[in-house]
């Protein structure tokens, strides 16, 4: 894999003077053994979804019941073939029947057909969708999915981004000012977090939309959509704000809260205070002493957002009708599209563990706590 | 038990935590009760219930309360039957032999300044073969008859005045409710503003049955703008029901469903912090399995492909919840529990193992849970709200996910039925805040470091 080459050579350059070739070894051996750990658990977790989304096979009866009946009516109701004998219609139907068993592979075991799907999922070959296309009349996930991903991003990177960076910086304020009225503010309002984004959406949508008409219900730009540039970016961010607010209404005051008393914490540790006692100014202290040693969680914490960016806030995008992965995902169970739930589940496996296993790399480069191989390994 | 008292006298000390109990109280109360009041069988008859429950309900009526907010008042329902009802007297006039009248009149005040919703008369007739006949005649105060048409009538019979096609004909297309019951001279187009006549109506009928033992009844439905404390929905069903039987739901399920997940959740990681070995790296490796299936996908997909039932979708939630990643939180400080010297001594003196982890381990860290537990209860209510409006809500069950589902479906922020959003909403909010209140207080209490800052 190319990230450990990468990684051996980086902690090469690092750390000249502890004995190279041991440490090297170590790492890329614990690396090696979390890669197919992971690797592992993608495959079952996978394999899980193809199973469920299947019910284990029995989805296979509806699909059978519901292409019979399909070839049926759509045979009785063509006028040219009115005047055929019962026995021919018969044959034809049966025809029908077995070429679209054929199209939707039926005429294989399930416990085969879950293997293909697994390995076609596991190499990315994600393969057609059976009932829907995309707005380009594509019926190939990978075209779905790539459709309604921007969507979904421009949504979820526009507000997580923002909630993130805004809520550290407001945190540190608060940690420099704690006990302020804002910082009482700001704690009687965490639990209001509680209550999730769709929620405030509906609220959202019934204050704007519904009473004051000023901003739309739904949707991501007007119809017709606007012909001009200036005119599409100006429609689609008015059709941004109340999902938007929704998102941050949700979690920007619990995000708060939690950096602040993060940092809360970590600048009451002893060393802080040691540093304080030396002399060092408010300034020195707050960047070498305890804005350092926090850096690692927030490493993860925007990983992780970063990641999350990728999953589209099914409920959400379906209150505000917006056409991304998780509206998506949503009409694809329904129509029992197994192809592209599962495609859509195996992405964000993929993402999901590709990030926690460069995190792991991260880590072992960043910490100097975290001693690959040394003592007790906590996972 | 005075462990207890002073932890309740510090949760006290927590304003919010006293708004949280108030209202989970309050909420508690109002679940028994309507438990109590208003048993399942019946609430689920009552809900699933059609025209013979409802047919004298009005269809999308506001609440009373409304009144307070506007400027009119909004027309409450008026109902007046003729069936065993000593104050309408029936003229019933042989003219030969089998031959009878049955006039009489069906009188109502009506003080309202909005225009009801709709108007119904249901005729009843009891007839062996020959039908009674009706002419129905509108009265308004100032003595004006308008002839609203002549019916056979069946054992059963609607007259929908509001939507009949001759009315509205003879009306030059404005709705006959509004004609009935306007001023003169401002409903005669849809150009005007109709205001309404207020005084005593009376819908006159003009019978005559042909057989001895033949009865007329008739029953005058005038659908109002408002209804009860909680208005109706697009069924006219009372959404009373599906708000009081939304609470006992709500407060189960999030309460189950954290209580399950997070007592079995921190059961295992004990089990698998004590004994260590392939045991814990089993759990360990399920955990992140668990982390990858995508929680609220597979519960829709749950949902859509095997069943909604809400208990049934409780287990599974408890199920996906039990290996979530709060396991590895617990199994690091049961951990540090082990090696901890009494824990060794039991091991000594040779305490059994399950005893060591269920009577030993497991109480040292408890308080850790409790403030965990009260923050989750919200976000299964929220859960259950989400996969309702998502349309997997119980098919049987009136819960506050489905009076928003269904308000939704309908497009009652479209329309401007905004207490059907608003109702539901609010408890789920009231209901949600106050289970986070007490959690953020339980929070402080118990991480002492937390209360320092």
């Amino acid at each position: 894999m190319a990230s450990e080459t990468l990684s051996g050579g980086a902690l090469t350059k690092s750390r000249p003077g502890i004995r190279v070739p041991d440490t090297l070894a170590r790492v890329l051996k614990y690396l090696f053994f979390r890669g197919v750990a992971l690797f592992v658990t993608v495959v079952i977790g996978v394999y899980l979804t193809v199973l469920i989304a299947n019910m284990g096979g029995y989805l296979d009866t509806i699909r059978m019941a519901q292409i019979q009946e399909e070839v049926g009516i759509s045979l009785m109701s063509d006028p040219a073939l009115k005047g055929l004998p019962a026995a021919e219609l018969r044959r034809m139907m049966d025809e029908r029947i077995i070429i679209e068993r054929k199209r939707l592979n039926l005429d294989q075991p399930f416990v085969l057909r879950s293997v293909n799907y697994l390995t076609d999922a596991l190499t990315l070959n994600l393969g057609r969708a059976e009932f829907i296309s995309s707005d380009s009349g594509s019926r190939r996930v990978q075209a779905i999915l790539v459709e309604r991903m921007p969507a979904t991003l421009l949504l979820s990177a526009t507000s997580n981004l923002f909630l993130f960076f805004a809520a550290i910086f407001i945190a540190l304020f608060l940690s420099r000012h704690y006990g302020s009225w804002l910082d009482r503010i700001v704690i009687a309002l965490a639990p209001t977090s509680a209550i999730p984004a769709w929620f405030y959406g509906i609220f959202l949508i019934l204050f704007f939309a519904s009473i004051l008409h000023v901003l739309p219900f739904g949707g991501m730009v007007d119809a017709p959509v606007p012909e001009t540039m200036p005119a599409y970016i100006a429609s689609l961010l008015m059709h941004m704000i109340l999902p938007v607010a929704a998102l941050l209404i949700h979690s920007i005051f619990i995000a708060i809260y939690n950096w602040r008393t993060f940092f809360l914490i970590y600048s009451s540790e002893d060393y802080v205070e040691m540093a304080k006692a030396k002399g060092l100014t408010a300034r020195t202290v707050e960047r070498q002493y305890i804005l350092r040693p926090t850096l690692p969680p927030i490493v993860t914490s925007f990983a992780f957002t970063l990641i999350y960016l990728w999953q589209g806030a099914i409920i959400l995008e379906t209150v505000f009708s917006w056409p991304g992965l998780g509206r998506l995902l949503y009409q694809a169970i329904n129509l029992f599209d197994v192809p592209v739930i599962v495609g859509n589940t195996v992405l964000i496996a993929y993402l999901l563990v590709t990030s926690v296993f460069l995190l792991d790399i991260i880590y072992a480069l960043l910490d100097p706590r975290v001693k690959v191989g040394g003592g007790e390994r906590r996972a | 038990m005075k462990n207890v008292v002073n932890f309740f006298r510090d949760l006290m000390q927590y304003r919010s935590a006293v708004f949280g109990m108030v209202i989970i109280g309050l909420l508690a109360a109002l679940a028994v009760y309507t438990v109590i009041a208003l048993p399942y069988d019946n609430a689920i008859n009552l809900w699933r219930g059609g025209e013979e429950i409802w047919g004298d309900y009005p269809r999308n009526a506001v609440p009373e309360w409304m009144n307070l907010f506007a400027n009119n008042r909004l027309a409450p329902t008026v109902v007046v039957n003729s069936q065993n009802n000593p104050q309408i007297k029936k003229d019933m006039q042989s003219l030969s032999t089998d031959m009878k009248t049955a006039d009489f009149a069906l009188p109502f005040e009506y003080n309202s300044d909005g225009f009801p919703n709709e108007i119904n008369l249901f005729l009843v007739a009891q007839a062996q073969q020959k039908k009674p006949q009706a002419t129905v005649k509108w009265k308004t105060p100032d003595g004006r008859e308008i002839s609203l048409g002549d019916l056979t009538v069946g054992t059963r019979e609607r007259f929908a005045i509001s939507i009949d096609q001759k009315l509205l004909r003879k009306f030059n297309d404005v709705n006959p409710e509004i004609v009935l019951f306007a001023k003169p001279g401002t409903a005669e187009s849809r150009a005007t503003k109709p205001e309404v006549l207020k005084g005593k109506y009376q819908v006159v009928i003009e019978g005559l049955t042909f057989e001895p033992n033949s009865t007329l009844d008739a029953k005058l439905v005038v659908y109002g703008q408002t209804y009860g404390m909680a208005g109706t929905d697009h069924k006219r069903r009372d959404l009373m029901i599906a708000l009081l039987w939304g609470t006992p739901v709500a407060l189960a399920f999030g309460f189950l469903a954290a209580v399950g997940s997070t007592l079995i959740t921190f059961s295992i990681a004990a089990i698998g912090a004590y004994f260590g070995g392939w045991l814990d790296a089993g759990i360990q490796r399920l955990t992140e399995i668990n982390s990858v299936l995508p929680f609220l996908t597979t519960l829709i997909l749950i949902g859509t492909l095997y069943t909604r039932n809400i208990w049934i979708i409780l287990g599974v939630v408890i199920l996906l919840g039990i290996f979530s990643l709060s396991i590895k939180s617990y199994r690091s400080m049961f951990l540090q529990v082990r090696e901890m010297p009494y824990i060794e001594a039991a091991n000594t003196y040779g305490a059994s193992k399950l005893r060591i982890v269920f009577q030993y381990m497991m109480p040292k860290i408890a308080p850790v849970l409790i403030p965990t537990f009260v923050t989750q209860i919200p976000s299964f209510v929220f859960l259950e709200a989400g996969l309702a409006v998502l349309g997997l809500g119980d098919p049987v069950l009136p819960t506050w996910g489905k009076i928003l589902n269904d308000a939704y479906a309908n497009g009652a922020l479209y329309k401007g039925y905004y207490y059907w959003v608003i109702e539901p909403a609010v408890l789920l909010m009231v209901a949600g805040l106050g289970f986070a209140t007490i959690g953020f207080a339980l929070d402080r209490i118990f991480n002492p470091r937390l209360r320092e800052i």
